[in-house]
């Protein structure tokens, strides 16, 4: 039982970890601050779930995990909030975002431009 | 202020406060039973002790529509993360305005948390029964206004 729970955790802190690193490369490569907001969305969503079950899954049996639980939970009903409240002061102070001006062309989903 | 939400708040109290205590002597839960007594005097004053700081009893259906999320929120993730690697250029940033059906302050507050808690798509006004939102993808705006979440979270309001 002892090295599932090793690895398992191990495998969920390494996807948390490459997650938060995508989250601060978005925010270095997307144009605007609304674009960016989305990146921070990743580190701020799937990231710290991935990285507090990683740690939960460290101390298994015990009042720890508990806590952890609130933790995730917390940080799952402010953040959307606080993102919320961001990107309205911005809005509303006329930082215009940066729109796509491309029409109804579609050829950015797919394309292997990068 | 009913007895009934009086009694959820006390218990809610109780037992977030011996969750994350875990040291069970008489001095230490003396200790949290005066802060629990502090806390719901001070809600009690504020008046915020109603049906909408109680959402644990919102609806049956809501264990099934947080589950429902976390799929979408894990779906949205990988797109997001596909894009940022993709890069800058194959992203479209859209600003959409999308109607939306819930009838009470609550069932809004579920909805545009949801928008938001999902990647790639954030809630930037409510005004009314519209909803602005600004997207990283042109096709999120779509698949909000095909408005399946928009159902699920209606049918949480009693």
């Amino acid at each position: 039982m002892g090295t599932v729970v090793e690895i398992s955790s191990g495998f969920f802190l390494l996807v948390g970890a490459f997650l938060s690193v995508s989250g601060g490369v978005g925010v270095m490569r997307f144009p605007d601050f609304y674009s960016r907001m989305h990146a921070v969305g990743v580190t701020d969503t799937l990231a710290a779930s991935m990285i507090l079950i990683g740690l939960m899954l460290q101390m298994p049996e015990s009042l720890v995990v508990v806590k952890l639980i609130l933790i995730l939970l917390l940080t799952l009903f402010i953040n959307p909030t606080a993102s919320h409240a961001l990107a309205k002061a911005a809005l509303h102070n006329n930082l215009a975002p940066l729109l796509d001006k491309s029409g109804d062309n579609n050829a950015g989903d797919d394309s292997s431009n990068s | 202020m009913t007895i009934r939400h009086i009694l959820y708040l006390f218990l809610t109290l109780a037992a977030f406060w011996l969750l994350n205590s875990g040291i069970y002597s008489a001095l230490m839960l003396s200790l949290g039973a005066g802060s629990i007594a502090f806390v719901m005097y001070i809600s009690h004053r504020m008046d915020v002790v109603d049906h909408e700081s109680q959402p644990i009893l919102l609806s049956w259906k809501l264990p099934l529509y947080l589950i429902w999320l976390c799929k979408e929120v894990v779906v949205a993730n990988a797109v997001v993360v596909k894009h940022i690697w993709l890069g800058g250029r194959s992203i479209s940033p859209t600003l959409a305005t999308i109607n939306v059906t819930q009838g009470t302050d609550l069932g809004k507050m579920i909805y545009a948390n949801s928008i938001t808690l999902t990647p790639g798509t954030v809630t930037v006004d409510v005004v009314g029964n519209q909803f602005t939102v600004h997207a990283l993808i042109r096709e999120n705006i779509a698949a909000l206004k095909v408005g399946d979440m928009d159902r699920r979270v209606s049918e949480l309001e009693n």
